[in-house]
């Protein structure tokens, strides 16, 4: 199963054109696609306005692979599941959010095993052509970095 | 170290700033934690550990942002937290913004997503939280003890990732 999603914020019409353009050539229906409230036709595939933590978690679970636009939050859950994602950075001069920082969180996330970002969405259909074939992560750490655990602890800790 | 385990409240709404504060956990040990969020779905995620709702709100809509305030300033009051702890948004900028009242020390982390410059809650909650960090290099200074507690600086400590 492939489970699309634009997260909790804003809908992403470009990324899910591309996708349902995509499974409608190939006779896939093996998608959800959370679209935060994309007005056209999905093609009588599975979708939701938006999820709740419970279903959202279960379909990330789930997933065979995972398509994404670039945030935080569900690009670190695909890490963390090893499922192999692919994402789509939004761009504020298409009105898709408020700036552009989400092209900072796909730099800092492109390379990693099991990370696949699409910088032009033309490359899309080739990549969801191979993602059968795509590797997840290995897994990462469940927690942050130790540095930034000690700082939030000696912060805790200097109580009067 | 003392008497009673801290209380800390560690709060953001849900999505990417819930999934970057559950990544501190781990420095919550020994801690008495409630956790605090915009989806009432994480309380299981959490158990047995506290659980506490709050609204979402953003600030295009004047009355739900109304009720969220008031939800959290409740929760702060009731709480009486010794540390609080956010990633974000407007939540867990109001949690700090109250925790000032009740004498909390407040920490602010801001997002992984923001390379360029701070958030805005980011940006504001820096001019009295007690502790501001970001998750870019070249965003921050090193943190040093004693420079810390030191509100309108931005530090550096490394990222949740």
């Amino acid at each position: 199963m492939i489970f699309v999603t634009v997260g909790t914020q804003l809908p992403f019409p470009r990324m899910i054109e591309a996708v349902v353009a995509w499974a409608k050539q190939h006779g896939r229906t093996d998608l959800f696609i959370q679209h935060a409230g994309y007005a056209a036709s999905l093609e009588g595939l599975p979708n939701s306005e938006f999820l709740d933590a419970a279903t959202s978690a279960r379909l990330m679970n789930e997933a065979d692979i995972v398509v994404a636009h670039a945030g935080t939050g569900t690009i670190l859950a695909c890490l963390q599941n090893g499922t192999p994602c692919i994402i789509v950075p939004r761009k504020a001069s298409l009105g898709e959010h408020r700036n552009d920082h989400q092209f900072a969180t796909a730099r800092r996330f492109e390379g990693r095993k099991g990370v696949f970002v699409v910088w032009d969405i033309a490359d899309l259909p080739g990549i969801l052509d191979r993602a059968d074939a795509l590797d997840g992560s290995d897994g990462i750490n469940p927690f942050a970095e130790e540095r930034l655990l000690q700082a939030i602890r000696d912060f805790i800790d200097e109580r009067d | 170290m003392s008497r009673t385990r801290p209380r800390v409240l560690a709060i953001s709404s849900r999505g990417g700033h819930w999934t970057q504060l559950r990544r501190l956990r781990k420095a919550f040990e020994g801690c008495d934690v409630t956790w605090a969020s915009t989806d009432v779905g994480l309380a299981k995620e959490v158990a047995p550990e506290r659980f506490a709702f709050v609204p979402d709100a953003s600030r295009w809509d004047r009355a739900k942002l109304a009720w969220t305030i008031l939800r959290v300033l409740w929760l702060v009051i009731r709480l009486r937290p010794d540390a609080i702890v956010s990633t974000g948004a407007a939540p867990g900028y109001f949690a700090l913004r109250f925790g000032k009242l009740v004498g909390a020390r407040t920490l602010w982390l801001d997002s992984l997503a923001n390379a360029g410059e701070l958030s805005l809650s980011g940006r504001k909650a820096s001019k009295f939280a007690d502790l501001t960090l970001t998750q870019w290099a070249h965003l921050g200074k090193p943190v040093e003890r004693e420079l810390a507690l030191r509100p309108g600086t931005i530090f550096f400590s490394g990222s949740v990732l």
